[in-house]
């Protein structure tokens, strides 16, 4: 188990080493990220200036030995709009982002067992017809859509929840929501699907043989052997979770990492951007490095290999 | 032999219902197991041996499987009009089963020794000093090597003969009055299926449990079985001793069958196969279903299907040349 979990951090580290060196390529390839950064009525001597703040000079191996040591020192540059170490304004920003992702997660886990469950179990019947419509309008609709539509009915018209900005827990629910609703239906239609195998499984039948009752025979030897695809799926998953708080969080104005990438984005903050990037694939990593310990405490075929 | 009777099967009918018509599985089916009796059960692939078996236990694979007709007699009760609830009493107690493959049979993500504790009762580990150690006791009576540590391993840890061992000490813990074994040892190697039968025909010998003994493989009934029944395509077609069927088979269907086993003494003698395929289980005949492929097929066989004519003692076929008339 040690072994395992040494392992995949020593996966983690050189996933990182490859997505910074990714970043750092992207930043200079597509050109001087100066140009993006200065107006275009700039004179030569202020981009000179900005050049040297931002350590552009010098030959580009240099520059990303620089840049791979500020990193490793948890330096990422300074962010021009905040004026501030990008990595201490990413933090600032963190724990309002570690509200809204575990909430959605909650709700999926909450929401798409069960409901995987009960529509394997009632194939083809109505409940699970009805669940697999909503799945799909579910995995279909755009995060942004969803947000607007959100806000638009219990906002706008009917005045029940708050529409942005951080407060007491009303304040959370359409963001869960809006965030948490392609997880739901994902997490959902994947548990159906392999309860369905595994309700076929041999083991089941021989867990019947026992005279084991329904209950036992579902919530012991089916769920935790249909959430394995789940635990495999979840980095997928994650990816388009963090990719969900961009969105989520501009359209409820939640002051959180997503809506700083967004930011970065539309004020050109080009180091707080990289580091954005850095960080949240670290955020993902550290996720995905708890989903694996799970998933080999949960499959002991992983525990032991 | 003649003693009571664990398990008697009257007509039993369980069919598939499907869009593309009903597939008749298992189509009057008729046997009965004596106390400590081990009956074969023997015929090709898909004439309905598992869909009998897991009819018996009220396990149909899905929504589309439904027993029509028929009585399952244990101890003189008909399991088929029981509720949900009293079966799962009766099952593992009273009626159970070994699956085919061991590699699928047990659960991956709980030790062996959580899975054999399902079937230990509680006054059952009180005695015996706790679940563990009952279930180490368990896997001794199966004979399998080191059950100290087997508890605490998982499946994948362990070999197919020793998963096998384990599925039969979870099947027979309860001491079932019926046991069925679905082709317990296709799934092994050969040295491994001789001890495996072996063992079962041990554990059996102690106790008055009838087995029901599903394979395709002749020299496995010869080995295990008391009685044999041969069936074809949803019904049984002959019924015996097993000596008596071997030496006098009376259906031209168990003739071919035992034509087709290779025999040992003559390895020159070429293998003895069937021509043709069985009917197709939506559309079957009227009149007998192996007819088609019968060398001594005659103008009645298609007109009815065959009365059961006895043959000698306690050996009957279905076939309409035993027509004493
Ligand atoms: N899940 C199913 N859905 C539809 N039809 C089925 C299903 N399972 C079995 N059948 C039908 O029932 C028939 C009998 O199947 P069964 O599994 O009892 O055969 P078998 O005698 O056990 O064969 P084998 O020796 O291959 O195990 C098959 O020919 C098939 O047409
Ligand atoms: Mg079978």
């Amino acid at each position: 188990m040690q072994g395992y979990i040494v392992r995949r951090l020593f996966q983690g580290v050189v996933l990182l080493v490859i997505v910074t060196t990714i970043v750092f390529a992207v930043g200079r390839l597509t050109g001087n990220p100066v140009d993006l950064l200065l107006p275009e009525e700039a004179s030569e001597e202020e981009r000179q200036a900005m050049i040297e703040a931002l350590g552009l000079d010098g030959p580009v191996l240099e520059q990303f030995v620089v840049f791979i040591k500020g990193a490793v020192q948890g330096d990422l540059g300074v962010s021009i709009r905040y004026r501030q170490p990008a990595v201490d304004v990413f933090f600032s920003r963190l724990p309002n982002t570690l509200l809204l992702m575990p909430a959605a997660m909650l709700l999926a886990v909450f929401m798409a067992i069960p409901l995987g469950i009960l529509s394997a179990l009632r194939r083809g019947r109505l409940t699970d017809k009805v669940s697999g419509t909503i799945a799909v309008l579910g995995i279909a609709t755009p995060n942004f859509w969803l947000g607007i539509l959100l806000i638009y009915i219990f906002s706008v018209q009917l005045g029940w929840l708050p529409s942005s900005r951080m407060g007491d827990w009303s304040h959370y629910v359409l963001p869960t929501i809006t965030l948490g609703t392609f997880l739901v239906a994902g997490f959902m239609r994947l548990i159906r699907s392999s309860m369905l195998d595994v309700l076929d499984s041999e083991f089941v039948k021989l867990a019947r043989i026992k005279g084991l009752s329904e209950m036992r025979v579902v919530w012991k030897h089916c769920l935790r052997n249909a959430l394995i695809p789940v635990l495999t799926l979840w980095g997928v998953f994650m990816g388009g979770l963090v990719t969900g708080t961009i969105v989520t969080e501009t359209v409820y104005a939640w002051p959180g990492v997503g809506r700083l990438t967004y930011e970065a984005v539309i004020f050109r903050d080009y180091p707080l951007l990289q580091a954005v990037v850095i960080m949240d694939a670290v955020l993902i990593l550290a996720i995905n490095l708890v989903v694996d310990i799970l998933y080999a405490y949960v499959d002991p075929r992983i525990r032991f290999t | 032999m003649n003693g009571d009777i664990a398990l008697e099967v009257r007509d039993l009918h369980t069919h598939f219902f499907l869009r593309r018509g009903v597939v008749k599985a298992v189509d009057g089916v008729s046997f009965s197991l004596h106390r400590g009796e081990v009956l074969g059960l023997v015929g090709e692939s898909g004439c309905g041996k598992s869909v009998t078996a897991l009819s018996l236990l009220r396990l149909l694979p899905n929504e589309a499987a439904r027993t029509v007709q028929g009585q399952v007699l244990l101890d003189g009760e008909d399991l088929l009009v029981k509720s949900k609830r009293q079966m799962r009493q009766i099952r593992g107690r009273k009626i159970s089963m070994i699956l085919q493959d061991p590699q699928t049979s047990l659960n991956p993500l709980f030790t062996i020794g959580n899975q054999l504790s399902e079937v230990i009762s509680k006054i059952g580990a009180e005695r015996g000093g706790g679940v563990m150690q009952q279930a180490i006791e368990v896997l001794r009576k199966v004979k399998l090597s080191a059950p100290e540590q087997r508890v605490r391993q998982y499946p994948h840890e362990l070999s197919g003969g020793m998963k096998q061992r384990v599925v039969g000490a979870i099947a027979m813990n309860r001491g079932p009055r019926v046991l069925i074994a679905d082709e317990p040892t296709t799934a092994l190697d050969v040295t491994i299926q001789l001890q495996y039968l072996n063992l079962l025909k041990e554990l059996q010998e102690n106790t008055d449990m009838a087995i029901l003994f599903i394979t395709h493989d002749f020299g496995v009934v010869a080995r295990m079985c008391d009685r044999v029944a041969v069936m074809y395509a949803g019904r049984i077609v002959e019924t015996g001793p097993v000596r008596e069927v071997f030496n006098n088979p009376s259906h031209p269907y168990t003739q071919a069958l035992i034509a087709s086993v290779p025999k040992l003494k003559r390895p020159e003698a070429r293998l003895h196969t069937i021509e043709g395929q069985p009917p197709v289980l939506t559309d079957l005949p009227k009149g007998c279903r192996f007819e088609a492929r019968c060398p001594h097929a005659e103008a009645r066989c298609r007109a009815a299907y065959p009365d059961s004519f006895t043959v000698g003692a306690e050996h009957a076929a279905n076939c309409w040349r035993l027509d004493p008339a």
